[in-house]
């Protein structure tokens, strides 16, 4: 009765506490609330805003379709909960069981759900990212700011780092007839997510829609005129370029920061949790009344070694968010685990990109569907003999079946004939990933090996 | 596993009125050999992977020579290339590119969208034909002239040469069908499907020359004048193409149509809700399609590589059927398959496909039956079926009633 | 009104693009952009183009008993 009867009470009049209202923030509420949840649920988020989507911000809204105020989520259904938006969360008493806010607040839990995602990661030199034109690109706020300026028709845009966001930011800069220079530090565009030969693609899209695509090369500086205002960039190979806008893409830092004296097995990679999104603490001992969901976790895949995955991915957002609200007020038999299958999608040069699996745990890769040429394709990655990962460029509609071949594991190279299958795709190359312990604009899903905790953090216990 | 002769149970005219007992056998086993010869599928998922299976071809010349043997012969015209129905990928892909740019996004994103008046048009029109009538067959009446006038306005064929191609079209919609006679039987039937196909080759390549002298606002003047990244198709490619279309645009959405006011007929209840909330319209048909597509199966299919699927093999150059009605009514897929529940949730139904060769004008026709379901029962006062079950036509594959004799005791305005 | 479409689902059927050009564009073959806030009057529309998603990939607020806007309240209850 004890047991199942404290899970009751939580049911009925527990309070949940939800740090983070962005997309796995409310899906999580409103799957609390799906599944019965009739206590007390409050959602604390640093942003003013209501839970907004993110990816039309480098895309509809960048090329003026869509106001950047206007991605406000659809609520799935009526979530009766204490917002507090606008307000930080600035730290975790595990113990007391008790969020402390920026204002100063502090509210308890029986129950806490950590959703603060990921934060753009800002141009390293702070007086260089004042300088008014510089921007980066993850927030609202954000995209507004960046769409004004846009609007107001620069000379030429300098986006820095081309992955997914940065080369998206390219892709709309062209569309609205703006010059843009990337310039990329690896040797393509999008080549920490999907490796040297996928990434010559995304260079001859680029190159074709007339940007000035500058690969193997660093912004080391960022000059500004005497009223503050950005005017040239310099690169690594002594050359500068004249640019009013700057768009630092340079991946995402993990919001954990705020964590940093709890206990929790938080940082810079994220926060680590078991399958069934229960935080570990810094010992490596999961805890119980602590979950985790979204861009912000670390957890454990089956198909991937039981490596930790962290992915910054909008499905894995919503899945992760369902399972880890579910648990939240589940026995532990009753509990599930999170095994989504990594996929993420991109739309940048009139070219809908989309990938299945850990793409960056390759080492070969092999056209199986279209051509290269035609930058119509599906190609398939593979590791150790087994197809590990796929990408599709405009051939969507042949993904899943891929999908299912890396959920069970299937021999690579494929043995099998496929429709359009073209002399390209006999044999398996090279996939061309970069070192990984080169830094890089980030691949959107990084394997982060075995362990709960992450070495870079040191526990500084509590002051009492 | 060879099974006994279920192919010939499913093209059988007897089962023809109800053929759903008959796949509820059927997906005993999910994937069979039949005594014939095919793999016939009948499973949702197992149809749904194999729709989404680059190992799965639609040409019949990958069929192994035994499988190919057993396949009756369609009158293909030899000198028209087969329509992208019939090809994979990357020809397949060029040439549906190349159709959809004269009707749909990205880039002709209105023109289904802008037809919706002219729907509304012909739906009132038809319907006031019915005026001092008590009976109508709504086959003749209704459902084979609406879809007609609208894809005959759509590709720019002149009306009045209707009665020359209606009979060209209902000969090669038979020819789909896959009942065997004696050899004679087939030969003969062979001559006139052979025959109807040149006749509407040469009518449509005369039409496409005159449209590509004086092009309107059609898709046949657009499909000849028009130049992309894929070029232009081929003279030939576009007599094939315009055919397909035009065929695919009479033979499916009639029965469609008719199949909804059947169900309708059958189950008053949800008649008198779409009478009271048009709205329903838009989900109903998604269940309609799930309930009874008018395109009852897939055949011929074929396989690159050997398949493993629910425990069978299917070995390359197999000859593959799809049951997608089947598969619609599978109980693993959906809850409580055989009723009809107009508003089903997650209603992802294999009605018009999936995959690559996915229901080209599934978007026209959905909004054709959305039309026409609403304004049929909203006008006519009381209506009630006069015989249960209708008269089928033979075709086992698109499956419809061949009259549907509807009686009414007035029409609303 | 507001909706979201799972990109991740989308396979790129373009129905939507069809029923509700208003709301729904391609932009190339394949890639949809989409208008979350699309104005009301476009609701039959935008309602027929997620019935007639092929992956029931469109959420729409309203739809399956989903509140038509409910509003945050964007509290500062201290």
């Amino acid at each position: 009765m004890s047991v199942d009867g404290s899970l009751d009470r939580l049911r009925r009049e527990g309070h949940i506490v939800i740090v983070g209202a962005s997309l796995a923030g409310l899906r999580a509420a409103e799957t609390l609330r799906d599944e019965g949840f009739t206590g007390a649920l409050t959602i604390v988020g640093d942003e003013p805003h209501e839970p907004y989507d993110r990816p039309p911000l480098s895309k509809q809204v960048l090329l003026g379709r869509v106001p950047a105020d206007h991605t406000t989520l659809p609520r799935r259904r009526e979530v009766d909960a204490q917002w507090r938006l606008g307000v930080a969360a600035t730290g975790l008493d595990m113990a007391a069981k008790r969020v402390h806010l920026a204002d100063g607040a502090a509210v308890e839990y029986d129950r806490l759900l950590i959703t603060t995602g990921v934060r753009a990661r800002p141009w390293p030199h702070e007086l260089e990212a004042d300088l008014d034109g510089v921007f980066v690109l993850r927030t609202s706020d954000d995209a507004a700011g960046l769409h004004h300026r846009l609007s107001a028709g620069p000379r030429r845009v300098l986006v820095i780092g081309a992955g997914f966001t940065g080369s998206e930011i390219a892709s709309a800069c062209r569309e609205r007839g703006l010059d843009v220079t990337v310039a990329e530090r690896g040797s393509a565009p999008l080549v920490g997510a999907l490796g040297g030969v996928v990434g010559e693609v995304a260079a001859t899209l680029q190159r074709e829609a007339g940007v000035d695509l500058r690969c193997g090369i660093m912004v080391t500086g960022l000059e500004g005129d005497s009223a503050g205002r950005l005017r040239r960039a310099h690169l690594s190979d002594g050359s500068s370029v004249e640019v009013e806008v700057a768009v630092v893409c340079l991946g995402a830092t993990r919001n954990t920061e705020w964590l940093a004296s709890s206990g929790l097995g938080a940082g810079p990679r994220g926060i680590a949790c078991d399958a069934g999104c229960r935080a570990f603490d810094v010992r490596g001992i999961v805890t119980d009344d602590v979950f985790v969901a979204g861009d912000v976790a670390r957890s454990p895949h089956p198909l991937f070694g039981y490596q930790f995955l962290s992915l910054e991915h909008w499905g894995n957002a919503v899945e992760q968010a369902e399972t880890a609200a579910h648990n939240m007020i589940s026995s532990s038999t009753d509990r599930r685990p999170h095994v989504w299958t990594p996929s993420f999608w991109s739309a940048q040069f009139g070219m809908n990109i989309k990938s299945v699996g850990v793409p960056p745990m390759a080492d070969e890769i092999i056209v199986t569907q279209g051509s290269l040429a035609e930058r119509r394709f599906t190609a398939v990655y593979g590791y150790q003999g087994r197809v590990i990962a796929a990408v599709t460029f405009d051939q969507a509609k042949w993904l899943e079946f891929y999908q299912q071949q890396i959920e069970r594991a299937a021999p690579f190279p494929p043995e099998f004939t496929t429709v359009d299958r073209r002399p390209e795709g006999m044999h398996p190359v090279p996939a061309g990933f970069p070192d990984p312990s080169l830094p890089s604009h980030g691949p959107t899903v990084t394997l982060s090996g075995h362990s709960p905790s992450d070495r870079r953090i040191s526990f500084t216990p509590l002051s009492a | 596993m060879t099974s006994v002769a279920l192919l010939r149970q499913i093209t059988d005219y007897a089962n023809r009125a109800d053929p759903y007992p008959l796949y509820a056998e059927l997906r005993k086993t999910p994937v069979v050999r039949d005594e014939d010869g095919p793999y016939l599928v009948s499973t949702y998922w197992e149809i749904h992977h194999l729709l989404h299976d680059p190992r799965v071809s639609s040409d019949i010349r990958n069929l192994n020579p035994e499988a190919a043997a057993m396949t009756p012969a369609q009158g293909e015209d030899p000198n028209l290339p087969p329509t992208f129905l019939k090809l994979d990928p990357p020809e397949h892909d060029r040439l549906r590119r190349l159709t959809m740019r004269p009707f749909g996004p990205p880039h002709t994103p209105r023109r289904v969208y802008e037809m919706r008046g002219e729907l509304g048009e012909i739906v009132s029109g038809l319907i006031d034909g019915f005026q001092g009538k008590q009976q109508i067959d709504l086959v003749d009446d209704f459902s084979y002239p609406f879809p007609v006038s609208v894809i005959c306005r759509l590709l720019g064929i002149p009306r009045e040469d209707e009665p020359r191609f209606h009979a060209w079209a209902d000969t090669l919609a038979a020819s789909i069908d896959p009942v065997r006679g004696s050899a004679e039987d087939q030969e003969a039937q062979l001559q006139t499907v052979r025959q109807a196909r040149a006749d509407l080759a040469a009518y449509l390549a005369g039409l496409i020359e005159e449209r590509s002298r004086s092009p309107r606002d059609d898709m046949l003047s657009a499909m000849a004048t028009g130049h992309g990244p894929d070029g232009q198709m081929s003279p030939v490619e576009m007599v094939s193409t315009a055919a397909l279309l035009l065929i695919a645009g009479h033979e499916t959405t009639v029965n469609l149509i008719t199949n909804g006011m059947l169900t309708l007929l059958r189950n008053p209840d949800v008649l008198q809700r779409l009478r009271d909330d048009p709205d329903l319209a838009v989900p109903l048909v998604e269940e309609l399609l799930r309930f009874e597509p008018p395109v009852q199966l897939l055949p011929q299919k074929t396989t690159l590589a050997d398949i493993d699927i629910a425990g069978t093999t299917i070995p390359k150059g197999a000859s593959l059927w799809l049951v997608l009605a089947s598969g619609n009514r599978d109980p693993q897929r959906f809850l409580d398959p055989d009723r009809f529940i107009p508003d089903r949730p997650d209603n992802q139904h294999l009605g018009f496909s999936s995959g690559v060769h996915n229901c080209f004008g599934a978007p026209l026709a959905r909004l054709e039956a959305q039309f026409a379901l609403t304004e049929l029962v909203r006008r006519l006062d009381n209506p009630r079926l006069v015989q249960d079950p209708p008269p089928y036509r033979q075709n086992a594959v698109l499956r419809g009633p061949r009259h549907l004799g509807i009686t009414f005791d007035g029409l609303k305005p | 009104m507001r909706l979201v479409v799972d990109l991740n689902r989308c396979q790129g059927y373009a129905q939507c693009a069809f029923l509700a050009p208003e709301a729904f564009t391609m932009h190339g073959d394949e890639a949809l952009m989409y208008d979350p806030q699309p104005d009301d009057a476009q609701r039959g529309n935008v309602l027929r183009a997620a019935q007639a998603c092929p992956v029931k990939a469109i959420t729409v607020e309203g739809m399956n008993g989903a509140p038509a806007a409910e509003k945050a309240g964007a509290s500062h209850v201290g």
